[in-house]
């Protein structure tokens, strides 16, 4: 069962919600309804899954709608239409004290500006969300300082918090977060106010805290490269609605229409694709058991200079050269004596990226792996280049 | 020439003076029911003002008898040290220091103290009501539609037309200031309590509502310590108010230095007047200074200082 179900999920703004949510479903055109009616639509008919565990990333232009839609998903927008099941509960029904609880339990939330109560100091700040459940005081502060030194923050507990710097500001918000132990994590634009180096940093860092805690994030933003660094899935909205949903690689490979295609030209491909994607069928293999006159035979059938030896389960052993077989039938050894071992190979998975300075070292195509260890392709350094 | 030229405007003149005389209305006579309204408060209601008169009466008395067993130079020790706190500057210390000594030189300590009593009572009264009901104001919508219309017209409102009310409800002397004056120095206080709270950083009050705050806890521990620097300027803008109304309330038989202003102008006594007058002035610097000393902290207390 997934963490959070949302379904048909809309939200009108204005006096008569419910009755233009109504119209709209009979005839959907965001514009003709704004201009009759003068309310404004933020989210219209969203359906999504988030799982467990999951980042899941929705993106989309300023006023597309996504602002709303996670403030939706802990109520500080009431939806008009539609229902979130979180845990088989559907949190829309929720009344006052179900949502306060539900609030205090389940969920936290990182903002875009940080939203620090300023009047505290930085300890008090992190402690903010367990005080207000009632935790104790000591409780509180330990759970807060704990949080502090996740987020390498220790020493800065009376700083006050008007004293950081947005990155630090930022840290606080996540460990402000954090300290209630949220099954549900809610991050809106939460690291868009930050400069591209202290951004890159902490995406790194939430990279690195959620391999740690197993959060189910939903994570907003309006940045492409973020969103599918960060994102198991991406959800994609345009004007109020949800285009696309489907894994960073899905969504390169197949966009839904122009709109996503176009916001995906922005994408640093070789950061997102994985090197399965670029990597072709190695021109030559040949066994550790075979001699190396069969060697030769294979490379002048397939007219390539070197072999790649693997043995019975294809795991890759080593590359022999045309020289190295050669010289291998006239001294009369064996493949494995002359083939070269020092050879580079990568998981399937490997981002395009990582592949750049290893192409730079190696004089060969960088052979590629499978799960099992076999040997599944190879990737030339032209193939490389052509994606940077 | 000049008649035979003028007689087609006099001739208008006469047949449209219906229409350019503002017509007599007889039955309409809002100064009449006001009148009567606030007599038949004074008939019916007398116990209850008689009740307010006695709790004023007493706070005066009160906090008269505090400034009066206060010895003159503990008072300005006191003003220097609260100076020196607001200011982190000898200068402005020395300088308040120096303005309450004047004061005393031009004699009138015991004026300023019985004015001082005035503006305190009418300053606690102020802020005793003003800051509950700026709060209920932030958080419904309702009271904010009536109140504002109600505040404006309270602060335009000539301060005098107050001073009619007030002396039939509660007769001559200080209590009557000290209602006129409330009455005068009430909306800064509501008005900027009101916006402060409504004006808290939207996402910082959307942070407390995330974490489950209840509607109290979120006014409480969020919203009111982040909008205290801007209620503070309320408060100082009520103190001043309450201190411009001196001289008015002088008038309907406060004692004090606005009396002494009051004197002066019957007299003619340009140099009287002046002192008097500078000593209502030297009182208002010295406070609002101090007041600003404390917005200067919260201010930085809570990061916004600019």
């Amino acid at each position: 069962m997934p963490k959070i179900e949302v379904r048909k999920l809309s939200k009108v703004f204005g006096p008569s919600a419910k009755k233009v949510l109504n119209e709209l479903e009979k005839n959907f055109d965001k514009q003709d309804v704004l201009a009759e009616t003068k309310h404004a639509i933020g989210v219209y008919n969203a359906s999504f899954d988030v799982e467990e565990g999951e980042v899941f990333v929705i993106i989309g232009l300023s006023g597309s709608g996504k602002s709303t839609l996670i403030r939706c998903l802990n109520r500080l927008n009431k939806p008009t239409g539609g229902s979130i099941i979180v845990d088989g509960d559907d949190i829309v029904k929720y009344d006052r004290k179900q949502l306060r609880d539900f609030r205090r339990h389940k969920t936290a939330m990182v903002f875009q500006n940080f939203a620090l109560l300023s009047h505290k100091n930085v300890l008090d700040n992190v402690a903010f969300g367990l005080k207000i459940k009632g935790v104790s005081k000591e409780e509180s502060y330990a759970k807060a300082q704990n949080m502090l030194s996740m987020v390498g923050l220790e020493g800065y507990e009376e700083s006050s918090v008007n004293e950081l710097s947005g990155g630090m500001k930022q840290r606080v918000g996540l460990a402000r977060a954090l300290a209630n132990d949220p099954e549900i994590l809610l991050m809106d634009e939460a690291f868009s106010a930050l400069d591209p180096i202290v951004r890159r940093d902490m995406q790194f860092e939430l990279i690195k805290l959620q391999k740690k805690l197993k959060k189910t994030i939903v994570f907003i933003t309006h940045d492409i490269n973020e969103a599918f660094k960060l994102g198991d899935r991406v959800a994609i909205m345009k004007d109020a609605r949800i285009v696309q949903i489907g894994t960073p690689e899905e969504i390169l490979a197949n966009p839904c229409d122009d709109y996503v295609e176009k916001f995906t030209v922005d994408i640093d491909k070789t950061k997102v694709l994985p090197v399965r994607s670029i990597m072709s069928v190695p021109g030559c293999l040949t066994k550790l058991k075979d001699g190396p006159k069969v060697a030769l035979q294979e490379m002048r059938a397939n007219a390539v200079s070197s072999a790649y030896v693997v043995d019975d389960q294809l795991h890759l052993k080593g590359i022999v050269t045309l020289n190295n077989a050669r010289q291998a039938a006239e001294e009369k050894k064996t493949i494995s004596d002359v083939m070269q071992t020092d050879i580079v190979q990568v998981d399937q998975e490997t981002m395009i990226s990582d592949l750049v300075p290893l192409a730079a070292q190696s004089p060969y195509p960088i052979a590629v792996k499978d799960e099992q260890g076999k040997l599944c392709g190879i990737v030339t350094r032209v193939a490389i280049l052509s994606h940077l | 020439m000049d008649s035979i030229l003028l007689l087609p405007a006099r001739l208008m003149a006469v047949l449209l003076s219906p229409w350019l005389k503002f017509p007599e209305i007889p039955f309409i006579d809002i100064a009449g029911w006001i009148d009567s309204a606030v007599r038949w408060l004074k008939e019916n209601l007398s116990w209850l003002f008689d009740f307010i008169r006695n709790v004023i009466d007493g706070m005066l008395s009160g906090t008269a008898a505090v400034l009066e067993i206060m010895p003159w130079w503990l008072l300005i020790v006191l003003v220097m040290v609260a100076g020196w706190l607001a200011s982190r500057s000898i200068r402005s210390t020395l300088l308040y220091g120096a303005m309450l000594f004047l004061i005393g030189l031009f004699g009138y300590w015991e004026l300023m103290n019985y004015t001082l009593s005035i503006v305190i009572v009418s300053v606690i009264l102020s802020l005793l009501l003003g800051l509950p009901y700026g709060i209920w104001m932030a958080e419904s919508e309702k009271v904010r539609t009536i109140s504002t219309p109600l505040l404006d017209t309270m602060q335009t409102m000539p301060s005098f037309v107050y001073l009619i009310p007030a002396v039939i409800l509660f007769g001559l002397g200080r209590v009557p200031a000290v209602i006129a004056t409330l009455v005068y120095a009430l909306p800064p206080v509501i008005r900027l309590t009101s916006h402060a709270i409504l004006n808290v950083d939207s996402e910082t009050a959307e942070a407390a509502q995330a974490f489950g705050c209840t509607r109290m806890q979120s006014l409480w521990q969020v919203r009111i310590p982040q909008a205290a620097p801007t209620i503070m300027a309320g408060v100082n803008q009520t103190i001043m108010m309450a201190v411009a109304m001196v001289v008015t309330s002088s008038m309907i038989g406060a004692k004090g230095l606005g009396e002494e202003v009051l004197i002066s102008i019957q007299r003619m006594e340009v140099g009287r007047g002046f002192e008097a007058g500078i000593s209502i002035v030297f009182i208002a610097i010295v406070i609002d200074r101090l007041t600003q000393g404390i917005t200067r902290s919260l201010k930085k207390k809570s990061g916004k200082e600019d």
